[in-house]
């Protein structure tokens, strides 16, 4: 038995320990087990961390809300009177009703269904029904006091239209917390201009959350199991390319420039990739064309920000992607598709158009998912218990080549300090 | 006025006709022919699968979004040819169709509900989602295709992955 983290309790450290082989391997059990998930909820997401909760364009009117989420918790997000966004749990103070039923809307006050207890725009508690009780009798005692009873409020950080919450009061500011590496292709994406939405995709994935941060800290996949970036040239082995990882580890970039039409693929690549055709051609191209809108010089950057999201720029569509954990083994996706106010009618359709590449009915999302899904069942009904994150040998952060795990390994250099396994 | 309703007699045997080719459309879907799906559609046709919160809202995007007969084309060849997922059995189950109008233009405004089962290998069958279509229809050579397929999910969340058309 291990004894070498004795900080972790034990129902932890008995039976899960981390492999010898030190980061180049990741245990089964940190995918499965019901008492790690519970601690991440404590330490991750409920901890020192910013997680998106909305665009501002979901909330742009005074009394516009949203039901959202922080890790697993369903939270509010309001605009106030003033214009300033607030958000809080939904879960009423008084019985722990969720209160906030209506996915988004507007409104001037917050009622519980009930028992009516009612809260502003902040989640302040403005109003309980018979608080003075009836002919002298009952209601609340006569130390009770509103102002000690508001809805549980967490800390509100917004960069160019993007709103991120904390329950953690004295977090970093949100720019130091993604680092200069992240922020700069974060404001490339959003440059200030003000966001249109576009619509809406929920699914859920019977995996393990942290495979989504895998997946797009893991460029290798992208030239293997997307025959259709391959096939019709958006993405080969041998593009530029770049995964970026900040210092802390915990955050990624992946960024790739498609390649000038006509590029001819390299004899090496051809033979590596099994799904690369020479015959295959699309009908209709438009479909590949990139708009030079950012200032930037990628035209794709896929960014993991821990712990709950991540920024879709692929060519010229958009979107964030929310993950909301649902125990060790499953977790609910919530992509928020947009564009930019402004847009021409034909630039809105050429981004749905390029929208099929993503989602759960994307070509590429359908891939990302179904792969996820068979990964949790293998290390589900496996004896073996731990997989191998070998490639780029131990290097780690930052590399501008896609043949490496360099930033799986960072980030859980990074999670096994904040989790202490 | 651009749109009448129909007489009885001639909803009712456009009702019939609508659910021969609903059934046809369903068949190829079932038996994965995804290569002949584009043929239920005219050239410049739109089809788009959508979650109920933006069709509500108004909001456009499409979980799979279609304009015109090339991208129907693109979208059965990535599916048969490039893309990877696990094997699986479709079953769509339609209903309720309702004609609701005929244009000036010939359009005929037509819903029909549907509902998806899906079976993969080891597993349940589940409901994969339950929808409606809105649609427009032109006849064409004497047969009826699609203008515009909307297939509107009432099921927002989507269980992994939705593989093929709708």
């Amino acid at each position: 038995m291990p004894d070498s983290v004795p900080e972790v309790p034990r129902e932890i450290s008995a039976s899960l320990r981390w492999p010898d082989a030190g980061l180049t391997a990741v245990p089964d059990w940190i995918y499965t087990s019901q008492a790690i998930y519970e601690r991440e909820i404590e330490r991750i997401f409920h901890g020192r961390t910013w997680n998106f909760v909305a665009l501002e364009a979901e909330v742009p009117e005074i009394g516009s809300f949203k039901r959202s989420f922080v890790g697993p918790t369903p939270v509010v997000v309001a605009r106030d009177k003033d214009g300033s966004i607030h958000v809080f749990e939904n879960r009423c103070a008084h019985r722990g009703a969720e209160l906030c039923r209506a996915q988004s809307g507007k409104l001037t006050e917050f009622v519980c269904p009930y028992h009516q207890w009612t809260y502003d725009l902040a989640g302040n508690l403005a109003a309980v029904p018979f608080r003075r009780g009836i002919q002298n009798q009952g209601g609340m005692p006569k130390d009770f006091r509103l102002e000690e009873h508001g809805l549980l409020k967490l800390k509100v950080a917004t960069r160019n239209g993007v709103v991120f919450a904390s329950f953690c009061a004295d977090i970093e500011s949100f720019e130091n917390y993604i680092g200069p590496e992240i922020l700069r292709d974060f404001d490339a994406t959003f440059d200030g201009r003000k966001l249109r939405l576009l619509g809406y995709y929920r699914n859920t994935v019977p995996a393990n959350w942290k495979m989504y941060h895998e997946n797009l800290k893991d460029p290798y996949h992208a030239t293997l199991l997307h025959a259709f970036l391959v096939s019709f040239g958006l993405l080969v082995a041998g593009n530029k390319s770049a995964m970026v990882v900040d210092a802390s580890g915990r955050h990624g970039t992946m960024a790739s420039a498609k390649p000038p039409e006509g590029r001819k693929v390299d004899a090496e690549a051809k033979t590596q990739m099994r799904a690369f055709s020479d015959t295959l051609k699309l009908n209709d191209r438009r479909f590949l064309d990139y708009v030079q809108e950012f200032d930037s010089p990628w035209s794709v950057t896929m960014q993991t920000i821990w712990p709950n999201f991540v920024v879709q720029r692929e060519l010229n569509t958009l979107g964030v992607r929310q993950i909301v954990p649902r125990g060790p083994s499953e977790f609910l996706m919530i992509w928020t598709m947009f564009g930019y106010e402004g847009d021409s009618d034909e630039m809105t359709r050429h981004r749905l158009r390029q929208g099929n590449l993503m989602g759960p009915a994307g070509f590429l999302g359908i891939e990302d998912n179904e792969a996820m899904r068979f990964v949790q069942q293998g290390v589900t009904r496996s004896q073996t218990d731990q997989s191998l994150v070998a490639l780029g040998g131990g290097e780690e952060g930052t590399t501008s080549h896609i043949i490496t795990e360099a930033a799986i390994r960072s980030l859980y250099r990074h999670y096994r300090e904040v989790m202490g396994v | 006025m651009t749109e009448s309703a129909a007489p009885p007699a001639t909803a009712r045997e456009l009702r019939l006709e609508i659910e021969e080719f609903n059934s046809d459309y369903a068949a190829v879907l079932d038996s994965c022919r995804i290569e002949e799906w584009p043929r239920f559609f005219m050239e410049d046709a739109v089809y788009r699968i959508t979650g109920r919160e933006n069709w509500d809202a108004g909001l456009p995007v499409g979980l799979v979004y279609c304009e015109g007969m090339a991208m129907f084309r693109d979208r059965a060849l990535a599916i048969a040819k490039t893309t990877m997922f696990a094997p699986r059995y479709l079953l769509h189950q339609l209903s309720n169709v309702r004609v609701l109008s005929i244009e000036r233009s010939g359009e005929i405004v037509a819903q029909a509900n549907y509902a998806l089962f899906e079976t993969l290998v080891d597993e349940r069958t589940t409901l994969q989602q339950v929808g409606r279509y809105h649609d427009r229809f032109l006849r064409h050579a004497g047969r009826l295709l699609l203008k515009e397929r909307h297939c509107v999910y009432d099921s927002l969340i989507i269980d992994t992955a939705l593989v093929f058309p709708v």
